[in-house]
């Protein structure tokens, strides 16, 4: 049931990337030139992903445990820390470089063109170093 | 931009939210393309296929789109693939140390008012734009 799930929400998922524009780095582009020709279609996107998400979180927070699991499995931590600004300021410098992140990137393997390869590649290769050095440093600093 | 990119931007944006509105429900875990992904990398013992089917359904949207939406992929490659690869390991790298991407942040972080996530979206669309002001308006490097 999880697998059937997880691939009929990645399969909606993909879709509404599409439909929305996310899976077109230009449109991506468009959105982030603010000193340009802004398009700012992109916001549309977010606002009703965010709007609809944002009745759905509501509803979980009544729920003791989601329909087909024992638990939800959500993020606890609230503290800004050096780590959450670092990279995201570098995942925006990305995104911003070739339009594309991590969902549109693997839902574009679906055209079959070699830039959605090469991009979901070098993004997976940057997800191992990010763990790698993350490892690094906590085993400096640990006692 | 004007009712013909509008509409399918709240209709995209809708599919997201209902998409990891389900995971949520469904199955307690967070939309984060990043995080799922992430959990790849360091695959752990029953915390795998359902990650896989996730991906696997992401692609099978995307080899989907072409039924639906005219030109899904459009400029997929308006980028070099020297800028593809510094963009996706960026990308990477960053949505790893910082804990999430525009799924995980930015749809399903900032739909709960997540600290983290407000500070994180805040940051990625900010280095995001300043990235594509450098490179289209200072540089005159993307098209």
């Amino acid at each position: 049931m999880t697998g059937l799930i997880a691939f009929l929400v990645g399969l909606v998922f993909a879709l509404g990337l599409g439909v929305g524009g996310m899976t077109q780095p230009p449109r991506v582009l468009a959105f982030l030139d603010v000193a340009g020709a802004w398009d700012p279609t992109l916001a549309f996107v977010m606002a009703a992903a965010v709007a609809v998400y944002a009745v759905a979180a509501r509803v979980a927070g009544h729920q003791a445990h989601p329909v087909y699991a024992a638990t939800f499995a959500l993020p606890t931590r609230r503290d800004i820390d050096p780590s959450l600004v670092g990279g995201a300021a570098l995942f925006g410098v990305g995104w911003g470089l070739a339009g594309l992140c991590p969902g549109p990137a693997l839902t574009s393997l679906g055209s079959g063109a070699p830039a959605a390869l090469l991009f979901v590649v070098a993004m997976l290769a940057g997800m191992m170093l990010a763990t790698r050095s993350q490892r690094r440093v906590a085993g400096l600093v640990a006692p | 931009m004007d009712s013909s990119t509008i509409l399918p931007a709240l209709a995209g944006g809708t599919l997201i939210g209902l998409a990891a509105a389900a995971l949520l429900l469904l199955s307690g875990r967070v939309a984060g393309v990043s995080g799922i992904v992430g959990g790849l990398l360091a695959p752990q013992a029953g915390d795998t296929a359902w990650r896989v089917f996730f991906v696997a359904g992401l692609v099978a949207g995307g080899m989907l789109l072409p039924a639906l939406v005219a030109e899904p992929f459009r400029g997929l490659d308006v980028t070099t693939p020297a800028r593809l690869v510094a963009a996706g390991l960026l990308v990477g790298f960053g949505a790893r140390l910082g804990n999430g991407c525009t799924s995980g942040h930015g749809v399903c972080g900032v739909s709960r008012l997540a600290p983290r996530s407000l500070v994180a979206t805040a940051t990625f669309m900010a280095t995001g734009a300043l990235t594509v002001f450098v490179t289209r308006h200072l540089l005159g490097v993307l098209p």
